[in-house]
């Protein structure tokens, strides 16, 4: 009681050096949590995708297109159970700024992702109609689309202006669920490339199959690329999980930096930190030494010190951490659908405490070393 | 009770030796102690081959010129310094023996600090500054409020129990330090000119409130000063010059 009294009037002795110094505090660890979260986010993707489904993309590039009469072969290969493609689309609505992901699926694609639920209706009206398209729950949200609305996007791949009928909104199963992209018929875009460019059709960018039994992902993989071997398009085969993790890797120098960045942020605020208890040390040294003199022990002025440290900066810490709640709600809005899944995770929030923690305790341990080696007759010196 | 009779039988801490005793055997006996200082190459002596011996109850002011090491000798007695050699022995402990938390718990219960500028917390109230050394104690909350307020009241400043130290006159702070200082029932008290920052009519006050620890309480009182008035109040005078006793 007596200590925690001492700790607290000590630490706002200079409420104005104590007040900017948690306010760094807040913005160090607010910024730690952001930029966590934005490593979260990059990585999402792979992480809410399955390991139950293989991803087939030519063996050169994304860029090449693979032979729709793949699938037929695809399908015959042991241990496939089902079957889908799905081409790139990159449209713009209205304009650059407005991007989100949008495919042109086969019939069966919807099969093989059962995390996307849509209504029955929906999906009947979705398949009855040529120029259908659905969207998935955050995309019609953030662009106020309804269920009947026509879209327009125009082709940056596929010249012309494209206008879907928006036939249906569909949600996720769970959280993890990506429901930022846009789906249409990829009869509709290949009938119309055929007609235009005649040498384009029939070509996909990727094929997706479902397994019989995850754990035969390798096997499987290495069967259906053994069937396509020197053919002209051979074929990769991952996991979905390993095919998004191989868009993350592509910018891995870039989460690298934001990684260090992150840390950098927490080191210079534990210097900032240091220094303010330095300070607060060295001008209360004659205290220290009278608290010495009336028999208190080197440890006890040692806690006082770690004390008030960490009080402040697991104040700061905590204020930081809610900050980052409705700083990541407004960057997620700001940025739209460019990432998904732009959430403050629990773990970044026990790493944000533990990052505070640290600062509290690395702040503490000179100036608590040092005033608890101080001589009394040194630090009574100090007085006067 | 008077606040003066609670205090002196009321002891935790230090508890004086008794009165047949103390006609024999010193409170304070310092012996062949020696203390310097090395600064490179450099042996500066700050006292030389000191002997001295504070009786139970005495009243001693220790006087000299600055450097003359006195608040030296006052720190190696009162345990926050330690001799480069020699023995003082406070009520039988040989002291220089200690090790530094043996030290600390000695004067916890053994030594009142009465400082030149009070050396109170600035962030406690006379009461907390006060109640400090009791802390240390096994006293319950209600035993120490009773005794702070015995120890406040002896002083004068039972109505400033809920002031800080800033919002206290100069002999107001140090009436604090002097209940600080007998709360815990020392063996000794020692004060380092105690009353060098205060004018005169305080200075009064306070030495005068020494007075009454020492003979109204039986308080053993070792103190420095640089003021002749002071040292008028104590029964012994003892003069240091560079390091040497000249009594």
């Amino acid at each position: 009681m007596f200590v925690s009294l001492l700790v607290l009037r000590n630490a706002f002795r200079h409420k104005l050096r104590t007040t900017l110094t948690i306010v760094g505090i807040v913005v160090a660890v607010a910024a730690f949590g952001m930029l966590r979260t934005l490593i979260d986010a990059w990585y999402a993707g792979a992480n809410a995708s399955s390991s139950a489904r293989l991803v087939t993309r030519s063996s050169v590039s994304l860029v090449f297109s693979l032979p729709l009469s793949y699938a037929q072969k695809i399908r015959q290969v042991e241990g496939v159970e089902g079957v889908g493609w799905a081409n790139w689309f990159g449209g713009v609505y209205v304009n650059e700024r407005n991007f989100f992901a949008q495919f042109a699926i086969s019939q069966s694609y919807l099969d093989l992702y059962p995390e996307f639920v849509l209504p029955d209706a929906q999906r009947r009206a979705f398949m009855a109609d040529r120029q259908g398209a659905i969207a998935g729950r955050k995309l019609a949200d953030k662009f106020g689309w309804k269920v009947g609305d026509q879209i327009p996007l125009r082709g940056t791949i596929y010249p012309g202006t494209w206008t879907f009928n928006l036939r249906g909104i569909y949600d996720g199963s769970d959280e993890g669920t990506d429901t930022s992209t846009f789906f249409f018929h990829f009869d509709y875009l290949n009938e119309t490339i055929k007609r235009q460019y005649p040498g384009r059709g029939d070509q996909t960018g990727v094929f997706i199959e479902s397994l019989r039994n995850a754990d035969d992902a390798a096997g499987v993989s290495a069967a259906i690329d053994t069937t396509f071997k020197n053919s002209l398009a051979e074929t990769l085969t991952e996991t979905e999980k390993a095919f998004q993790l191989g868009f993350v890797s592509m910018s891995e120098a870039i989460l690298l930096a934001i990684q260090a960045v992150s840390y950098v942020v927490i080191v210079i605020i534990m210097a900032v930190m240091a220094n303010t208890m330095a300070m607060t040390a060295r001008e209360r040294y004659g205290e220290y030494a009278t608290f010495k003199a009336l028999g208190f022990s080197n440890g006890f002025v040692a806690m006082l010190i770690f004390a008030e440290s960490l009080g402040i900066a697991l104040l700061g810490g905590a204020l930081g951490v809610l900050a980052t709640f409705p700083l990541a709600e407004t960057f997620a809005q700001t940025i739209g659908s460019i990432l998904t899944g732009f959430k403050v995770s629990g773990e970044t929030v026990v790493t944000q405490m533990l990052a505070a923690l640290t600062i509290g305790i690395v702040a503490a341990a000179v100036p608590a070393w040092r005033a608890a080696r101080v001589r009394i007759v040194d630090g009574l010196r100090a007085i006067g | 009770m008077s606040p003066e009779a609670a205090l002196a039988h009321g002891a935790e801490g230090g508890a004086l030796p008794d009165d047949a005793d103390s006609a024999k055997t010193p409170l304070v006996s310092i012996r062949n102690l020696s203390k310097y200082y090395v600064r490179g190459d450099q042996v500066i002596p700050v006292l030389v081959d000191i002997d001295l011996d504070v009786g139970a109850g005495e009243y001693i002011a220790l006087m000299g010129p600055s450097g003359s090491g006195k608040s030296t000798l006052l720190n190696l007695v009162a345990g926050i310094d330690k001799p480069s050699s020699g023995e003082i022995r406070v009520a039988g402990v040989d002291i220089a023996r200690l090790s530094d938390a043996d030290l600390a718990l000695w004067r916890a219960s053994h030594v009142g600090f009465i400082f030149q500028f009070y050396n109170l917390m600035p962030v406690l109230t006379a009461y907390g500054n006060v109640e400090l050394p009791l802390l240390l104690t096994t006293l319950s909350r209600a035993e120490r409020r009773a005794r702070v307020d015995m120890a406040l009241a002896l002083v004068g400043l039972s109505d400033r129990a809920d002031h800080k130290p800033n919002e206290l006159s100069g002999g107001q702070q140090q009436r604090v330090a002097i209940a600080r200082a007998l709360i815990a029932d020392p063996t000794l008290i020692v004060a380092d000119e105690p009353t060098g920052d205060l004018d005169r009519t305080t200075a009064e006050e306070i030495l005068g409130l020494l007075e009454r620890l020492n003979d109204d309480l039986g308080k053993t009182i070792i103190m420095v000063t640089h003021d002749p008035k002071a040292a008028e109040k104590a029964h012994r005078l003892v003069h240091l010059e560079k390091g040497v006793l000249v009594e």
